[in-house]
């Protein structure tokens, strides 16, 4: 991933990127098949592919100089790991760090941190004594209580709650007779998402102080009104561009400020949460 | 949410209908598809060999009422896996993706080189349909290597132009500069080019410094072929989605890249060496 597509994203009208996960060292990723188109959505196992986040550096500073805002989404297989790299992109000068310990594809080799709040509680605060930057924490869906999560995170430092990563899915073919992803398991993201995520969003919503960044099946402005409405201050975008092109960052924008005119709104905030008070 | 029920993006089982050989030890995979069967020349699928892999391949058959095919020369695990498959066997297919090549202008030379053929192939049979009278010119090694010869003799006619490395076949030398020699006999206004980068972009400079536009499909580490992974990524494009027929404007953005480093599977830039 590199920083011209990446710079192209952020001209297509998005308020900032978020980088691909990257990790403490370069990683190939899952063989293929990693991705396909499943009913409303997409589900796939990349297996956090990535050329290693001190490589990545440049392309950080590229972006900077460049006038992009840089979210660093970064991974490790330990609590060392993720503050070792997160002490580099922030030394790059990444704007905000966006903790994933919730990929639902690595679990068999690196586990999920973010399944259970003592995990993610450490995690936190592990990054948090060594990132200059903000520190979102990126939950995963696939938990029973993700307010109880957030709330972990929120005690260990976090600054905002990222809502959510993919629910965890599969796919088989029945003339093939077998499971279709090479690693059996992927993550389900796209429309199919949403309803879930925007039920997570909800409930973190109403558990912590820290803000809150929707994202799972934003394919349009209604659907991230949609997730401010619910708690979310920001949104992400990422499988819509599947069946549009990188305009849709913009249209979304445009269409959330259209809203808020319409509807006599001064300035975002003024929905954030709303449908939690009715 | 209509535009998320089936779409070409699914993966699904297609039946080899026939497996026929090729030169160099090349087979063409025939099969029925509906959505393929609706390509534009240019344009490619992936293909899952299960429990191997899943492989970008264009589509050298647009098959219009009867199968379409892929061409595929046995280097890698997945391709090898796929010459080895026989009539009856079943792989996985999504598809057809990316932007093709855009029909334009009256008098096109297309230069191809090795496997490059499978792509462009599909675009000289429709240029014929629509009454032009495209000037193939196909490159290989040598004469043992060129492929779909009696399919491009019977398209073409005398606008076959063979060309190899060895000069057992055709020109001698390599197909950019027997191009380069086409391109001075000739009154060309468009350029196309399938095959090895460092020869395409050595007919994009020919080809540009005489004023020609050109379209060149390129190749690039493809996994989820639909845009999202960026893995694929040249400058500010997607091979994938973006691609891989890109035309000369969008080649002038990404010269720093083209015939000149790519990306490796984990993201890291490597050299481009053929």
């Amino acid at each position: 991933m590199s920083a011209p597509i990446l710079r192209r994203v952020y001209d297509g009208g998005a308020g900032a990127v978020v980088t691909k996960s990257l990790g403490p060292v370069p990683r190939k990723g899952h063989a293929n098949p990693t991705l396909i188109a499943v009913e409303g959505g997409v589900l796939n196992a990349m297996g956090l592919p990535n050329p290693g986040a001190e490589y990545f550096v440049e392309t950080i500073r590229e972006l900077k100089a460049s006038g992009v805002p840089v979210v660093a989404s970064f991974f490790g297989a330990t609590i060392d790991e993720f503050r070792e790299v997160a002490a580099l992109l922030s030394e790059a000068g990444a704007d905000a760090l966006e903790l994933n310990c919730s990929c639902p594809n690595v679990v068999e080799e690196m586990g999920m941190l973010g399944a259970d709040c003592v995990n993610t509680e450490a995690v936190t605060a592990a990054v948090k004594e060594v990132a200059r930057p903000p520190v979102f924490v990126k939950l995963s869906p696939n938990v029973t209580d993700i307010a109880e999560i957030a709330r972990a995170a929120e005690r260990g430092g976090a600054d905002a709650i990222t809502a959510t990563n993919t629910l965890k899915g599969m796919a088989v073919d029945v003339d093939l007779r077998r499971p279709v992803l090479t690693n059996v398991t992927g993550g389900l993201s796209g429309p199919a998402l949403k309803p879930v995520a925007l039920r997570c969003v909800w409930e973190v919503a109403g558990a912590v102080e820290i803000p809150v960044i929707g994202c799972g099946g934003i394919s349009g402005w209604r659907d991230a009104v949609e997730y401010m409405l619910c708690g979310a201050t920001a949104v992400q975008v990422g499988t819509a561009i599947m069946i549009g092109n990188l305009d849709i960052y913009g249209e979304v924008a445009e269409g959330i400020g259209r809203y808020l005119k319409e509807n006599g709104f001064g300035e975002v905030g003024e929905i954030v949460g709303l449908a939690m008070e009715a | 949410m209509s535009g998320w029920q089936w779409r070409p993006e699914t993966m699904r089982a297609i039946r080899l209908v026939e497996v026929r050989e090729e030169a160099a030890d090349m087979r063409t995979l025939y099969f029925h598809d509906e959505p393929c069967s609706s390509a534009s020349p240019g344009q490619y699928v992936m293909l899952w060999i299960p429990g191997v892999d899943e492989v970008p391949m264009s589509i050298s058959t647009i098959g219009r009422g009867g199968p379409s095919s892929v061409t595929v020369q046995p280097v890698g695990e997945a391709t090898k896996a796929l010459c080895g498959m026989r009539e009856g066997d079943k792989i996985g297919l999504r598809g057809p993706f990316g932007k093709g090549y855009e029909m334009r202008g009256r008098k096109p030379l297309i230069v191809a080189g090795g496997t490059g053929i499978a792509s462009v192939t599909p675009l000289a049979e429709l240029m014929v349909e629509n009454g032009l009278r495209p000037t193939v010119v196909m490159g290989a090694r040598s004469e043992g290597l060129i492929v779909f010869r009696e399919r491009l003799e019977g398209l073409l006619g005398e606008g076959l132009v063979l060309s190899t490395d060895d000069g057992s076949c055709g020109y001698h030398g390599f197909a950019s500069d027997c191009a380069g020699v086409i391109l001075d006999e000739g009154e060309f206004d468009a350029v196309y080019t399938c095959g090895p980068e460092l020869m395409m972009a050595a007919v994009f400079r020919k080809a540009d410094d005489r004023g020609l536009p050109v379209q060149a499909s390129l190749e690039r580490y493809i996994k989820c072929a639909v845009g999202l992974c960026a893995s694929c990524a040249i400058g500010p494009y997607r091979v994938c989605k973006d691609g891989p027929v890109f035309d000369s404007a969008m080649l002038k953005e990404v010269l720093e890249e083209f015939g000149r480093r790519r990306m490796d599977p984990s993201g890291r830039a490597v050299p481009v060496d053929h």
